[in-house]
Order: C-alpha cells, then sequence, then structure tokens
C-alpha cells in the first residue's frame, strides 16, 4: 500500500448474467480526503460500492486497507463494517419511529440491558462534537430528510469508521441543507476520514471534493485532481465525447408555432388536499413551462393536483376550451395528460414487473381491462421505445428493478410517450441520473414540444428549467407567487422571486 | 471470463430453466414420482375397470391423484391471484367451502332433509352456491381492500364463524341429495373413464389460461401487489382489483364445495374441506410464489396443488403411521419450501454456474 | 386506526356472541327462559324453577354433538319446570369464564361437557362453595369426585369391545382389516381403536391397513382408495365413526366391491347416525356402534333424586350402549336410536 492510502482497489472484476459491470477497475482513497467517484448510469459507480460493502462479491481483485496486513475479504456487509467501511445510502435506512439516539445506538448493544440516560447522553455528546442541532430523545420521522442523513452519518462515524461512503445523499435536500452537510463532511475530513461521495450534482463535486475517479462502461477512465480536471473535461470524460452543445440545446429545435386555439389545458382555482393554495393555470400546444420554488414549495403538489394524484377539492379544468372533470388519474390519462412522479421507487416503476410490462402499462391501462395487448404487440412497444430512448437493459424480461436509476427513468418515460399524451407532466424527470441522459431528455422534451405536445417541467436545478422552458411558474410557501415568461427568464430574476420581497409580475 | 458470460452455452439452458418458477414445483413431482417408481412401480399401474354404477372407469394411483388433487388445485388459481394482489392469503377457504355446499344442499334438498328426488335442478343449485360464495369473498374482499385490514385477520372473522353459518344454513340438519346425477360432479360420468373432479379442474384452467389471456387481470393484481401506489397513478382501482381477486376465489370456492359435496352428496360441516386453506397456500408457496405478493406463476401453482396430493396418496400407499404422518409430511414440505424460495435457487444456479466453468476448465487444461 | 380499533372490537364481539348465545342457532330453547308465561301452570305447581347452567362443545362440531344438546335442550325445558341457560365452547377457558359465569348467576346444578380433562378444581371448589352441585357428562375430567355429584360417560372401549366381539362372532375364514381412525389420541379413538389392536394381535387378525382419517369421510375414501389402488386384499372396513365408512364406502362402489350383508367386505361404523343405521337397514353396512348422546334422561334422573333429598349410590354412570347388525336391525331401531 502507497503512504497515506486509506483503502486501495486493485483490478477489480464483478459480472452479472450477461453484462460485465466492473473490468480490471482501481480505486485509492487517502486519509483525509473527499473523493468523488463519478460517471454516468450504468458506469459501474453503484457496483463497486456494493463490492467495497460486501453487498456483492468480487469475482477477481484485491481490497487493501490501513491497518490490515495483505488483502481483506469483504464477503458481507457486517464484514465490511468490521474492517471500518460504513455507508449512507440515499434512501435513509434508520427506524424512522425510534429517537434519534435509538438510532445512532441500535444493533450494537452489549448484550443485556440499556442505559438509556447513557445512551441518550453519548448521542447528544456525538451530536454536539459535530455540530447537528437535534435532540437525542426526538423521534427520528419528526427531523428533516437532511438532518436524517447527518444522523445516519453520526451513526457511521461513531462505529469509528475511516472509509464513510456517502451515495447520492444531497438528492433530497435543499441548499441550506447541503451547505450543512457539507460542512458536516469537512469536519470529518479534518478528522482524517476518507469519504467517497457518490453525486450527480457536478456544483457539489467541485464545492467539496479533493479528487475524483471517473468510471465508464464499468471501465477506470482515470484519477484526477479536481484543480487539473474543468468542468467540461470531465463530462466529456464521463460521456466519452466531446460535448459542445450542452449550453444552448434550445436554440437548435424549432419551435412549434401557436395556433391560437383554446389552451390544452387550463385550470382555475385548483386546489387539493395537499395545502396547496388554490391556482390558476395554464398550458398551450407545444408549450414548455415549468414549476420552480425550493423544495417544498408546493410545485409537486400543483401537478399531482392536475393529473389528479392527490384528492381535488375545487376547481374547474378545461381542456381544449371544453370542461372536463379529472378527479383520479385515469380521467387525466383518459384526457390525454401524462405524469411522471417525482419519487420515481415509490411511484413510478413496479419494481418486480419487466421492462416490457413497465413500458405498456399505462397505455394498457387505457386501452381497458378487456383488451389486453398480445405478447408480441408489447414487445415490439417496449422495443419500439427501448431504442428510441436507447435504454440499456439485457432484455425486454429483464424486471425493471435491476436497471440504473437512469434507465429506470427513461422507462417511464417510455410509458408515457407510449400513450401520446397531449400533456405531458415531468416531476424531476432527470433526479439522480447522470449528465448524458439529463441532456438527451432535455432534447427530446424540446422535440415533443415542437411536435405539438404541450410540455410541464420541473426540476430542482434552474439552469436545467431555463434551457427548456419557455415560461415559469414560480411557487413559495405553497402558493403561486409569480409568472415570468421571455427576457425575464434569468438566473437572478428567478433567485429574486423564490426569495419574494420584490414585485416581478 | 467469457466462457462464463456466454449466453449460448448448454448449462445456460439449463440454469434458464432452473430459474424458472415452474421448474422446482416439477422437479419435486419428478423426485416423488422416482421414489416411488424405486419403491414400488406398481405404483403406477393403471386399470380400466368396472364401477358399480356399471361403466367403465380408469383407477390407480394416478387416477386418484388426480382426482383428490383436482380441488385443491382448482382452489390455488383462486389464492395465487389474492396472494399476488392483496399480499396475504384468505385463510377462510374451509370454512367458506362448508357454506357454499351448505348452501347448495339447500337449494337441491329444500326443506326437506331426505327428500325424493332433487327440488331443484342442479345447476340452480350451483349458480346459487356461487353467488353466495363469491359474497363471502366480496365480504372478505372489501375489508382487505377497502378497510386495509390485513388479508389474514379480514379472513379470520369467516374462518371462525364460517362453519356455524354453514350449519345454520340447513338447521344442523345433514341432508342428503337423492340421485345418481348428482353424485357425477364427484365421481364419473357414465361412459367417461376419467373422474369428473379432473374434468372439471381441467376446465377450470382453459377458463383461467382465457381470463389470463383475454383480461388483464395478471398484469393488475401484479402490479397492485407489487406498488399500489404506481398503480393508482396509472389509472387502476387497486381496491377494485383486490376484490375483484376475491370474488374469484369465490367462485373458485364454489366450484369445490360442488365436487366435494358431491362425492359423499351430503356434507359434515366441521370436518369438510378441513384445513385446506392451508393446503393451498402451501400450493401457492410450492409453486415458488412469494406469499408476500406481487410477480406469480399459475401454473407453477396449480402443479404445486398435484404435488401436495402426490405426497399425500405416496404416504397413504406406503403406510405411513397414522402418529407420525403429519411428522413425514413437514419435512418434506419444508424441503420443499426451501428449495423454492428464490434466494435458494439463486444460489443453486451460481453453484451449479461454478461447478460447469470448474469442469470446463479441467476439460480445457486436459 | 379508529377504524381498526372498531373493527377489531366488533369482530370479538361477533366472536363471544358466537360462544355464549351459540343456543340461538337451535330454534330458541334458551328463548323459553323468558317467555314464561304459557307453560306456567306446571311450573307454578312444583313450586319455583331449578336454575341450571349447561355448559357443552359446540353443537356444530358433529352429528352426535347437534343431537346431544337437542337432547338436554328438551328435557331442561320450562315445561319440566327448569329454568335452563346455555353455554357453548370448543375452548376450556371460555367454559370456566360460562362456568365461573353461572356460579355467580346461582344456578342450582351445573351440567358440564368440559372440553379439556384439566383445570377444573377451583372453579369446582367455587361451585361447591357457593352450594351449586355439578354433575359432568359425556367427558369425565381430572378432578376430584368429592367436586361433583355424578359423572354420566359412554365408556369408549367398551363401545370397542362390544364391536370387536361382534366381529369375531362373524366367524369369518381370515380377517383382513382395514382401519380408519379418528383424529389421534381423542378418547373415541383410544378407546374404540385399544379393542381392535389387543383382539387382532391375539387371534392374529390381518390389518392391512391402519391409518387416520381424522373423523373425515374424504380423507377415509382416500385411504381406502390408496389400498384398492395397490391391490391389497381385505374383507372389513373397521371406520371409528359414521363418516369415515361412508368415504370407504364411496371407494368400495368407485371400485366395484361389493360391501354389506352377504357380500365380499364388511362395512363397521360408528355413532348410529340416522343416515348410517338406514344403510344398515338397506344392508349395505354390517354394524354400527352406539355412542348414546342421550344423557338427559340420566341427569335429569339424578337431579330428581337430589331433589328428594336421596343420595347417589354410584359416582359415574356408564349409560347403556348398543350395537346394532344389519341382519337383525328395525325400522324401529333406526327411528329411535338414529341422531
Amino acid at each position: 500500500m502507497q503512504q497515506g492510502s486509506l483503502l486501495e482497489m486493485r483490478g477489480i472484476y464483478k459480472s452479472f448474467p450477461g453484462v460485465k459491470a466492473l473490468q480490471n477497475v482501481d480505486f485509492t482513497l487517502r486519509e483525509g480526503e473527499i473523493h468523488a467517484l463519478m460517471g454516468e448510469n450504468g458506469a459501474g459507480k453503484s457496483t463497486l460500492i456494493k463490492v467495497l460493502t460486501g453487498v456483492h462479491v468480487k469475482d477477481e481483485g484485491e481490497i487493501f486497507i490501513k491497518g490490515h496486513d495483505g488483502a481483506v475479504q469483504i464477503r458481507s456487509p457486517q464484514e465490511a463494517q468490521r474492517v471500518g467501511i460504513s455507508t449512507v445510502y440515499q434512501e435513509i435506512t434508520l427506524c424512522p419511529n425510534l429517537s434519534v439516539a435509538e438510532n445512532i445506538f441500535i444493533g450494537r448493544g452489549s448484550g443485556a440491558g440499556v442505559n438509556w440516560r447513557e445512551m441518550n447522553k453519548k448521542a447528544g455528546q456525538l451530536l454536539d462534537s459535530l455540530g447537528i442541532a437535534v435532540k437525542p430523545t426526538q423521534q427520528l420521522a419528526s427531523c428533516s430528510i437532511a438532518v436524517q442523513q447527518m444522523i445516519a452519518i453520526a451513526r457511521a462515524v461513531d462505529m469509528e469508521c475511516s472509509v464513510l461512503i456517502l451515495d447520492e445523499p444531497t438528492s433530497s435536500l435543499d441548499e441550506s441543507e447541503v451547505a450543512k452537510l457539507f460542512g458536516l463532511m469537512r469536519q470529518l475530513k479534518g478528522r482524517g476520514v476518507g469519504i467517497i461521495f457518490v453525486t450527480h450534482f457536478l456544483d457539489q463535486v467541485y464545492e467539496v471534493c479533493d479528487r475524483i475517479t471517473v468510471l465508464r462502461d464499468g471501465q477506470l477512465v482515470g484519477e484526477y485532481e479536481i484543480e487539473n480536471l474543468p468542468r467540461v473535461q470531465l463530462v466529456s470524460k464521463m460521456l466519452g465525447k466531446e460535448l459542445d452543445d450542452m449550453a444552448d440545446i434550445k436554440n437548435d429545435i424549432p419551435v412549434f408555432k401557436e395556433d391560437g386555439e383554446a389552451p390544452v389545458y387550463e385550470a382555475e382555482q385548483l386546489c387539493s388536499t395537499e395545502g396547496i393554495k388554490p391556482f390558476n393555470f395554464n398550458i398551450r400546444r407545444g408549450e414548455v413551462n415549468g414549476f420552480t420554488g425550493l423544495l417544498g414549495s408546493g410545485r409537486s403538489e400543483c401537478v399531482r393536483a392536475i393529473y389528479g394524484a392527490d384528492t381535488v377539492t375545487s376547481g374547474t379544468v378545461k381542456m381544449e376550451g371544453k370542461p372536463v372533470k379529472i378527479t383520479k388519474p385515469k380521467n387525466a390519462m383518459k384526457n390525454g395528460i401524462a405524469y411522471l412522479p417525482e419519487d420515481r421507487k415509490r411511484d413510478g416503476i413496479v419494481g418486480d414487473l419487466s421492462v416490457r410490462e413497465n413500458i405498456i402499462l399505462a397505455l394498457q391501462v387505457k386501452t381497458g381491462f378487456f383488451r389486453p395487448f398480445s405478447k408480441a404487440k408489447a414487445t415490439e412497444f417496449a422495443e419500439e421505445y427501448i431504442k428510441l430512448l436507447d435504454i440499456k437493459t439485457a432484455s425486454v424480461n429483464t424486471p425493471i428493478k435491476s436497471l440504473s436509476g437512469g434507465n429506470q427513468q427513461k422507462v417511464i418515460l417510455a410509458r408515457w410517450l407510449l400513450t401520446h399524451p397531449k400533456y405531458l407532466i415531468l416531476d424531476e424527470p432527470t433526479r439522480g441520473i447522470d449528465v448524458g441522459t439529463k441532456v438527451d431528455i432535455q432534447k427530446l422534451v424540446l422535440k415533443l414540444a415542437s411536435e405539438g405536445m404541450s410540455i410541464t417541467f420541473i426540476s430542482s436545478e434552474t439552469d436545467e428549467m431555463l434551457r427548456t422552458c419557455s415560461r415559469l411558474l414560480v411557487m413559495r410557501d405553497r402558493k403561486l407567487v409569480g409568472e415570468l415568461t421571455g427576457d425575464q427568464l434569468t438566473q437572478n430574476t428567478i433567485m429574486a422571486t423564490i426569495a419574494g420581497g420584490e414585485k416581478n409580475v | 471470463m467469457s466462457e462464463k458470460l456466454d449466453p449460448k452455452g448448454k448449462g445456460s439452458v439449463l440454469s434458464g430453466l432452473l430459474r424458472n418458477q415452474i421448474f422446482i414445483p416439477f422437479a419435486a413431482l419428478i423426485l416423488l414420482a422416482l421414489f416411488n417408481l424405486i419403491a414400488d412401480p406398481t405404483f403406477f399401474a393403471l386399470a380400466l375397470k368396472q364401477n358399480s354404477a356399471g361403466s367403465y372407469i380408469l383407477s390407480g394411483n394416478l387416477i386418484s391423484i388426480i382426482d383428490n388433487g383436482s380441488e385443491l388445485a382448482i382452489l390455488a388459481i383462486g389464492m395465487t391471484l389474492v396472494t399476488a394482489s392483496s399480499k396475504g392469503q384468505d385463510i377462510s377457504v374451509g370454512a367458506a367451502i362448508a357454506i357454499s355446499g351448505s348452501v347448495l344442499l339447500r337449494v337441491l334438498c329444500g326443506d326437506n332433509t331426505r327428500p325424493e328426488t332433487i327440488q331443484a335442478p342442479i345447476f340452480v343449485g350451483f349458480l346459487a352456491a356461487a353467488v353466495v360464495s363469491m359474497l363471502f369473498g366480496a365480504f372478505n374482499g372489501v375489508l382487505v381492500a377497502y378497510f386495509r385490514i390485513q388479508p389474514m385477520v379480514a379472513t379470520l372473522i369467516l374462518f371462525t364463524a364460517g362453519r356455524s353459518i354453514a350449519a345454520w344454513i340447513n338447521n344442523n340438519e345433514l341432508p342428503i341429495v337423492p340421485g345418481e346425477e348428482f353424485t357425477y360432479f364427484g365421481g364419473y360420468i357414465p361412459g367417461i373413464p376419467l373422474p369428473t373432479p379432473f374434468l372439471i379442474a381441467i376446465l377450470c384452467f382453459i377458463l383461467t389460461w382465457l381470463m389470463l389471456k383475454f383480461t388483464n387481470i395478471g398484469l393488475y393484481s401484479q402490479s397492485v401487489g407489487i406498488n399500489e401506489k404506481t398503480s393508482r397513478l396509472n389509472g387502476l382501482n387497486p381496491e377494485l382489483i383486490k376484490l375483484t381477486t376475491y370474488i374469484i376465489l369465490g367462485l373458485c370456492i364454489a366450484v369445490t364445495g360442488l365436487i366435494k359435496v358431491s362425492r359423499l352428496s351430503t356434507i359434515n360441516y366441521s370436518v369438510i374441506a378441513k384445513d385446506i386453506e392451508m393446503d393451498a397456500i402451501l400450493a401457492v408457496a410450492l409453486g415458488g410464489n412469494s406469499l408476500s405478493g406481487g410477480k406469480f406463476n399459475m401454473a407453477a401453482s396449480i402443479v404445486g396443488a398435484y404435488v401436495i396430493q402426490f405426497l399425500t396418496t405416496t404416504l397413504y400407499k406406503f403406510d405411513v403411521q397414522a402418529t407420525a404422518l403429519p411428522a413425514y409430511k413437514a419435512v418434506v414440505v419444508i424441503a420443499l419450501v426451501v428449495l423454492s424460495a428464490p434466494v435458494v435457487r439463486e444460489k443453486f444456479s451460481r453453484l451449479m454456474k461454478k461447478l460447469r466453468s470448474s469442469n470446463h476448465a479441467a476439460a480445457e487444461s486436459a | 386506526m379508529k377504524l381498526k380499533k372498531m373493527l377489531s372490537l366488533i369482530v370479538t364481539a361477533a366472536l363471544c356472541t358466537s360462544v355464549f348465545a351459540g343456543c340461538g342457532n337451535n330454534g330458541g330453547g334458551t328463548a323459553s327462559t323468558t317467555t314464561a308465561a304459557p307453560a306456567g301452570t306446571q311450573a307454578a305447581s312444583s313450586g319455583k324453577l331449578i336454575k341450571v347452567g349447561i355448559i357443552n362443545n359446540d353443537p356444530n362440531e358433529s352429528g352426535y354433538r347437534t343431537a346431544n344438546d337437542k337432547d338436554l335442550q328438551a328435557t331442561f325445558c320450562e315445561a319440566n319446570g327448569f329454568d335452563a341457560k346455555f353455554a357453548y365452547s370448543l375452548k376450556n377457558d371460555e367454559q370456566i369464564t360460562a362456568a365461573q359465569k353461572f356460579i355467580q348467576d346461582e344456578v342450582d346444578y351445573l351440567l358440564l361437557s368440559a372440553a379439556d380433562t384439566a383445570g377444573w378444581d377451583s372453579v369446582l371448589k367455587d361451585a361447591q362453595a357457593q352450594g351449586v352441585k355439578v354433575i359432568l357428562f359425556d367427558r369425565t375430567i381430572d378432578a376430584d369426585p368429592s367436586l361433583y355429584e355424578a359423572s354420566i360417560v359412554s365408556d369408549m372401549a367398551k363401545e370397542g369391545e362390544t364391536a370387536v366381539e361382534w366381529l369375531k362372532s362373524q366367524n369369518l375364514s381370515k380377517y383382513e382389516v382395514i382401519h380408519l381412525q379418528g383424529v389421534m389420541g381423542s378418547a373415541a379413538q383410544k378407546g374404540r381403536s385399544g379393542a381392535l389392536d389387543a383382539t387382532a394381535k391375539e387371534l392374529g387378525w390381518t390389518i392391512v391397513t391402519q391409518q387416520t382419517a381424522e373423523w373425515n369421510a374424504e380423507k377415509a375414501q382416500q385411504i381406502v382408495q390408496a389400498a384398492i389402488d395397490s391391490n391389497k386384499s381385505f374383507n372389513v372396513i373397521y371406520a371409528e365413526n359414521d363418516d369415515m365408512a361412508k368415504g370407504a364406502v364411496a371407494a368400495l362402489d368407485k371400485a366395484n366391491i361389493s360391501h354389506g350383508v352377504g357380500k365380499d367386505v364388511i362395512v363397521m361404523g360408528f355413532d348410529c347416525n340416522k343416515w348410517a343405521l338406514e344403510e344398515l337397514l338397506k344392508q349395505n353396512w354390517n354394524y354400527d356402534g352406539q355412542c348414546n348422546p342421550f344423557q338427559s334422561s340420566y341427569i335429569k334422573d339424578i337431579i330428581d333424586k337430589l331433589e328428594a333429598g336421596e343420595t347417589i349410590a354410584q359416582k359415574t354412570i356408564i349409560m347403556n350402549e348398543k350395537g346394532f347388525d344389519a341382519s337383525t336391525i328395525t325400522q324401529e331401531d333406526v327411528d329411535n336410536y338414529g341422531i
């Protein structure tokens, strides 16, 4: 092992039936560094992490860890923990109905009996030392996601881990929460902990990381010091091609000519049970608009009300000038509305079913209970969209849950495109997926719009919305507070409107 | 490396087969058959004999298996759907069969427990029994789907009360259905050498196949069982789908009730179809289906049902001591269930792969 | 959450009613306690009604129990000077709770057919302290005999012996018996199996198949079918209840094996269900052993004696139980003894 190294992985191979997930991958983590692991979906990031944490057992290769002589064998998550490797996943894996302290110490008891006071005291000290402002006795579920994540980290730290893996920890956090998390990460770095940081947010990589390892198609592209690798180069290394048109894709595609007809969708004083204020909204043929605002500002709730996903309590809706009633998703589907939900895992995929079944699901429901597609027909549909959206899957029979996140998202997108909707709602379609796919989806949105489809696009990344939307609706505190078009579509105006205090409309 | 990944190798056909869900119940069937073949080949003897009604019928252990296993197989159809959509099982099946049978007897015998002739066409009786069972199925379904009670808890109500209800329908009397025709359903139709329960089961399989082919019940119930939220957002009505599966199970119960009652032309409320719910659930599990819902393989469940009957008949045939019978059955069942668990199958196919590649390497070096 | 709680309450309530008000099933036998007016004359003449609490197993359990319950309901009615309350359960703890309630209600007599033999000591002591007289019927319990007045039971072993005696008297050239047992470990199974086992050993009878069909007709049918399918030779079916005999006969019919008086296979059953005795009358079966469910007349006898101040000479009273032979049974027997 090299001097200063905490972890070295050498010549790692891992295969799954039909896929070579990792081929001869090396990875080195130094003491006291934050190391970004980057790559597109399917590049092998998750597999590498899973090999390291014992979820998967490697086919070939060696792993060295500081303080252990020779190569260590990691065959299970318990063994990984024993050699000092801890992981905090994107989804919180703690117990929501236990207290903070219980969550920190659960499963680590020294056998008989629990001294509650002692436990709470120790938890309190730990949280204080890490600057996490939360009471040890508080129930975990009542903490924000960010705090829960930090508690998970605190738990890992207290278990004396030297290698901490953070897998997409920031995807459900807002900016101030991210800042707090970064503070914690820097503090741990100061203590000599090595952190492997997996994320899709380039900004964040450049904010906290020291070095970057890039994977592509299961192979190592290279390991770089952060200052030697400008963003554009990082992206091009991840994609394996020079990137030229990320900046302004909007101009490439002809804008759909409006025809002065009634809007495709029009709602007045629409309101649902989810606590949003009644709002007015419309979208015309070929238009791309978007809801923006901070996390929890009610932008998702608005589109859920439009789609009938939540219980609609009031409001009138017209489609192409004619009044319609949309109280449940089926009504919306029948009227040509499609909705790609924010939480892919919870609301989007049907995990155990095949890619084929996931693709045809919506159209099948629309077609009717007594008119199932033949297997051949379904396969034809599925294959058409697998090709169109470049979905990476072993076959149409593969269960969707074994696909990478970005490909799962594409399957859901395929599902809705197959229904040929008039109006497509995309809630965070690019969250947690790689840069290449992001651009693909953005391009696709504009192309569909140019063909006459109306699209509402929601994203946490403002620049993404600026690139695609011609009109932005700004939400604050569950209320529609502004509408921006034309010259107003700049980062600054959006920020100002979100923050409030001055008139923009 | 490359050999391991070769998708067209001969071995991958085998491991593909291993990964196929229906393999396990079939393998169990073959194992049981092999055991019998070695222990006593006459197990498989078939004979064409005259029965007491004078018509020629096939007889032998195999016929007994397809005869007596048919009720279970029919129930397995409904149980599979219920399991898939509601992530739980209906444990009131046996009690519901008692109710359904009781209704059938009540309609056929009228007020008299020993009528000279049947008081209504058998078809009408069956229709009434089917309607009642489907109503009770709907009762369970409503509790599960709309009140969101765990299936096992919801169906516990009928499990407890069902046999009393069955007895109450006939005022605690045990009517006997007169006439030959009624015995056809649980016995033999003159001129047909195969047992009618098996023919009814085949009919049910065909209808199920048609149902799965010409409706979306399969896709919908799996989708609801795997992810209810997604299903709702894709325009499905999860409650209605769960309810439908319980009603389908109700129909399966009515058919089973007809066969059971017809076998003896009468009923015994306390013991008819006793513990059959456990066997039906076991059939689903033996088929390699997850009891926590989601994806299912209907054919595998049906084969699983016949495996259970094969086992029972084998144990009877070898005169296993009465006190030891449950223990033998338990051992075999545990082995089968463990083998059909997805985790074990995965491990097994991985092991096969390893063996193959090491064989391969050995062959190459030689 | 609230809804769930409510439902579980309803369920519990429903279960309780099914246990304690189960008598409602039987056409209002207990209701007579409240509608005293029409039958009141006789009761008035004999002074006050004798209060009786009857704890029995669920009447739906079997034909035997149904007949037993009907018999009790018919005897302990107001017209006969009784104020009877009934409680039904197959579970010992529920029965004990019911007994405690009856004692609180200050019944004069507690009639008990216990689900389980153990656990009755303390409640029977309470009864004694309160002056409640206890009479056991159908089933005995493990308690000091001083705690009850009398126990009226069937002797299952004797039933078995009577049946096996009858079988011996048939003087067959060979005895090849298929033995269908009840639920293993039950009193009826032990008694009826014991006699056959002993005699078979003593006289060298062949037991072709011995298997439990758990009182269940279908299982019996499958067991006999399996014996036929493996070409086993047999000439006697000894089934420990009528249902199993019926299942066995269904299998015989399927294989065209003749059965009954003067035929290839002798069919024996127990319990004397009416339909079974009818089979005997038609000579399709050969023998049916009685398990007498009509204890009420014995019980009434004892109560009458106790009321008159007499003492009971013998604590354990074993009921008369017959065995019916198909060649001698009459329509009258069917009407009198069929349950």
